[in-house]
């Protein structure tokens, strides 16, 4: 599998729903059609509500990745 | 037989349809603080998924819309009952349940801090990023006193009635009542 190269990093760690979600949607608009976001965060919620938000608004969950304390989901810019 | 223009006239219809997906209208009727975070969150969530989200602020809810520093003068002494014996401003308001004489507001308030879970200030805060649109029901304001100018500051908020708000929760295909 390729390497993901994000174009920036966002400390969302601490956050609860809806905030997670709330800032990525205020992020996204920032960076160009196809780079990369990289999420961190510690809702466990995030790992539904990411692709769940990534399908209504057409944007593309790359990857997520599950570490012990922290949760990394990688987030392309679509349109 | 137009074919064209038929084709064009059903094009708008889907068009209009389409619009209507990404729409939601709430009904925010409660007072109680609970109630107020939940229609927060339902409103700001659903603008971060894309959507144009109108609250329309009626009866009980329009208290937690006034601004706590705001005073006016003018009021007749029933008006004024009214503004003293209901919440002046979102913070002042309490739990639906448990609220055990504002013990139980006062304990989830605290643990809703140590849970970094995002307070009501916050909410509105991010709604108002988000271009969260709140109509207050005229009707309800006047009932209980309330004036447009001691309402809080906020980018995106009028006032209207019952069909505004009808004409909005048509063109939504998402409605709420909290």
């Amino acid at each position: 599998m390729e390497s993901i190269t994000a174009v920036k990093v966002l400390d969302y760690k601490g956050l609860s729903c809806p905030m997670p979600i709330v800032k990525i949607s205020m992020e996204i608009g920032k960076v160009a059609v196809g780079d990369v976001l990289e999420v961190h965060t510690t809702d466990p919620g995030s790992i539904a509500d990411f692709p769940a938000w990534a399908k209504t608004t057409g944007h593309e969950i790359v990857e997520i990745k599950q570490e012990p304390g922290l949760i990394r989901i990688f987030v392309r810019r679509k349109k | 037989m137009d074919v064209e223009k038929e084709i064009l006239e059903l094009k708008k219809k889907v068009d209009d349809l389409q619009g209507q997906e990404n729409r939601l209208l709430m009904i925010v009727f409660s007072g109680e603080l609970d109630k107020h975070i939940a229609a927060m969150i339902i409103a700001t969530g659903a603008a971060a998924m894309g959507m144009k989200v109108t609250l329309f602020f009626t009866f009980w809810a329009t208290a937690a819309l006034r601004d706590p520093k705001k005073n006016v003068k003018g009021k007749n002494f029933l008006s004024k009952m009214f503004g003293v014996m209901l919440p002046k401003g979102r913070n002042k308001t309490v739990l639906s349940n448990m609220n055990m004489a504002g013990m139980g507001t006062a304990m989830i308030k605290d643990l809703m801090k140590k849970k970094n879970v995002a307070s009501l200030d916050e909410l509105f805060e991010a709604a108002a990023a988000l271009g969260v649109e709140i109509n207050i029901c005229e009707m309800s304001m006047d009932l209980m006193g309330f004036k447009y100018e001691e309402m809080i500051d906020y980018p995106n908020m009028k006032v209207c009635g019952v069909a505004t708000m009808l004409a909005d929760a048509k063109e939504s295909a998402v409605q709420f009542f909290i």
